[in-house]
């Protein structure tokens, strides 16, 4: 029955540990994957443009159809639904491969959670986000939003949504073990955008008066900075929590 | 550590009365009522250390936070869990005597002042950190997601604070700044450093309670618990 | 048994609740190279818990864990790298394919690894579905991609969560194979299991959770 088991020193095959692979591949490899997976299920990411859409068109209808209003707080309007949209596209960030068990193999990998972790995200700009900033002239147009302000919308919207999907990310890999968290990840996340929400909104408001914007769009940047170097680590500390704490 | 808290308590207790009683008879009754402001200004006895103390009691969490991540530490996590409501209700009772100082200065209840944007911010901060902890299924998963949470939002704390303020001066320019005191009456300014030390106490009198009580109900398995619940009870 | 056989992974005194309930209490367990661990229990013993808590994925109260002797917290990213987790879910994204699952989990495959994917495919009789979506497999046919790994993946410490449920008698054999073969160059096995497993003439050591309790 005790028939010992081969105490040699371990095989060839198995002294070697895991082929070593590139950050770069794998930043590749991941983004791919996630790219893969949403182009697949088109719904998830043609919502978060049809909400957008929505939200705004919703505005005028609510205060009221003048050019003149209309026009002064469209910058306001487009951020905030753009920001609002971000939130409630993130929510599934992680959230599906928390449920099929991918997310704990990342976990357990071996590889570096962070650069998995950005490739995710920015994966899911991609599809999440840059389609907003593509949009946001056109519902500037709808909004009657003063000519000049059309490239800096883009340009700040651009910087804007690539920060926040840092900063919601954080919030996303928090509630990844709780049961319908999207509600709560918008409590956790939305104190955390106001800065980059006023210096948005408050370039694009400036542009639309002729005032020059280099100051907001520099301070915009390095919010984008500072989540780009400091949300990946959260990120990886949240999720091997929410992975150690979920069922 | 629960012996050490029960001791400490009652000392930050006293202290904090003695200085509650002091400060407040300093403040409404000795200090002189303002040239412009009359009597309302003196809710800023309660005011300016309740804002001042959200403040720091978020730090603490946030600097007890970081040092459970990293050494593990189960009592920072406790002091971090215990500070949470108190640090809520600071802020809580900030922007509600704000409010009511408003009232008579600006006429209105309720104004977009750049500190007063910031307190709301960081109340929302709070009740963040509270539901992640309510949300999470296990204790230590609790305990670390929260952690995490407290360290971001203190890093972001400064951000929102600049970012607020830049955004108040530009929308208002002739902005209202009555809680900057360049010139402070030295019979106003006593009271109320008077005040921030008697929060400050009443803060760490409130921490020591709850703090014992947090680690008797993780303890609760431990045999010294146990025997201590029989002893009050026999 | 082996006992100057390398120890690999060690756990010393773990102790874990769920909620009001005693999990385990003070419990031991050490895995050397060249060795076989079923951890056995009924349902809601604690299995599952004690096997993702040896590898840092679920909670616990008390206790330590080293791998090759060093604590946890200080190797963690040199123990994933020897670890091959197999857990309940089988991390199988249903909008892929299952050579595109694969790819995911085996980054250090390489971009073209489909033949060295088709032919454990193939040992496992699911082959003719390497390029169909994932969405469509029946629980015992995820299963069997996620087994897959055993073979394409390196990992000296197998830590595999009932690693038999959904599958018929030629996946069962093909996993025990899989076991031994991978006991006898030097690995390491942990897995939960239901009901005893035997792997003749190979020793297995058991942990037997909930026994004491009830």
């Amino acid at each position: 029955m005790s028939a010992p088991a081969p105490a040699s020193p371990p095989a060839p095959a198995l002294t070697a540990s895991r082929a070593e692979v590139g950050l770069f591949t794998l930043f590749a490899r991941v983004y791919k994957r996630d790219l893969t997976l949403t182009v697949r299920t088109a719904g998830q990411w043609l919502n978060t443009l049809l909400f957008f859409i929505i939200v705004v068109s919703l505005f005028p209808l609510g205060i009221g159809p003048g050019p003149q209003t209309l026009s002064t707080i469209a910058p306001g309007i487009v951020w905030v639904s753009a920001l609002l949209s971000m939130m409630l596209s993130l929510d599934s960030l992680f959230a599906n491969d928390f449920r099929d068990g991918t997310l704990e193999q990342f976990v357990v990998s071996g590889q570096p959670l962070s650069v998995i972790v950005v490739a995710k995200v920015l994966a899911h700009w991609t599809t999440g986000g840059l389609p907003l900033v593509l949009l946001s002239p056109l519902l500037g147009l709808v909004m009657q939003l003063p000519d000049a302000a059309y490239g800096v919308l883009l340009l700040s919207l651009l910087i804007g949504t690539l920060a926040l999907s840092f900063i919601g990310g954080i919030g996303a890999a928090l509630i990844v073990s709780v049961n319908q968290g999207g509600v709560l990840l918008s409590l956790l996340v939305l104190p955390l955008t106001v800065p980059v929400l006023i210096f948005g909104s408050g370039a694009v408001t400036s542009a639309g008066l002729g005032l020059t914007t280099s100051m907001q769009v520099s301070v915009l940047a390095a919010i984008l900075a500072l989540s780009v170097s400091l949300a990946p680590l959260a990120m990886a500390g949240a999720l091997r929590v929410g992975v150690a704490a979920g069922r | 550590m629960y012996r050490v808290a029960g001791w400490l308590s009652p000392w930050f207790g006293s202290i904090c009365l003695l200085t509650l009683v002091t400060g407040l008879y300093l403040g409404l009754y000795v200090a002189p009522a303002d040239y412009e402001q009359g009597d309302s200004y003196r809710i800023i006895f309660i005011h300016v250390p309740a804002a001042w103390m959200s403040m720091f009691v978020y730090v603490v969490m946030a600097v007890s936070s970081a040092i459970f991540l990293i050494w593990r530490l189960k009592i920072a996590d406790m002091v971090a869990v215990a500070s949470a409501p108190i640090g809520a209700a600071f802020t809580l009772v900030a922007l509600l005597t704000g409010s009511f100082w408003g009232k008579p200065m600006w006429g209105t209840w309720w104004i977009w002042d750049a500190r007063l944007t910031s307190e709301l911010i960081l109340l929302f901060l709070y009740l963040g950190y509270m539901a992640l902890r309510g949300a999470m299924e296990t204790p230590q998963g609790a305990a670390r997601a929260a952690g995490i949470l407290a360290v971001v939002g203190v890093v972001n704390i400064p951000i929102i604070h600049f970012s607020v303020e830049w955004w108040n001066t530009l929308h208002q320019p002739a902005s209202i700044t009555k809680f900057d005191k360049p010139s402070m009456h030295i019979s106003m300014l006593k009271p109320l450093l008077i005040m921030v030390l008697s929060f400050q106490m009443l803060y760490f009198y409130n921490l020591m309670v709850r703090v014992r009580t947090v680690i008797l109900e993780r303890e609760a398995r431990t045999s010294w618990v146990a025997e201590l619940a029989g002893r009050r009870s026999s | 048994m082996t006992d100057q056989a390398p120890l690999l992974l060690e756990a010393r005194g773990m102790t874990i609740w769920r909620g009001d309930n005693l999990l385990m209490d003070e419990l031991n367990v050490s895995v050397r190279a060249g060795s076989i661990i079923q951890i056995q229990g009924t349902n809601g013993s604690g299995k599952t818990t004690l096997l993702r808590a040896l590898i840092g994925l679920a909670e616990f109260d008390e206790g330590e864990i080293f791998w090759c002797g060093k604590p946890f917290f200080e190797v963690r990213d040199e123990l994933y790298a020897d670890v091959l987790y197999l857990g309940h879910k089988p991390g199988i994204s249903p909008g892929l394919t299952p050579l595109e699952n694969i790819q995911a989990l085996c980054p250090e495959l390489g971009v073209d690894c489909r033949d060295a994917v088709l032919a454990v495919l193939e040992e496992l009789a699911i082959a003719d579905r390497i390029d169909l979506p994932s969405a469509a497999l029946s629980a015992g046919q995820k299963r069997r991609i996620a087994l897959a790994r055993l073979r394409l993946q390196r990992g000296r410490l197998w830590v595999l969560d009932e690693p038999l449920t959904s599958l018929d008698t030629n996946g069962y054999d093909w996993v025990r194979e899989e076991i031994r073969h991978h006991v006898g160059l030097g690995g390491a096995v942990v897995f939960t299991t239901h009901q005893a497993l035997s792997f003749e003439p190979l020793h297995v050591d058991s942990i037997v959770l909930g026994g004491e309790l009830s």
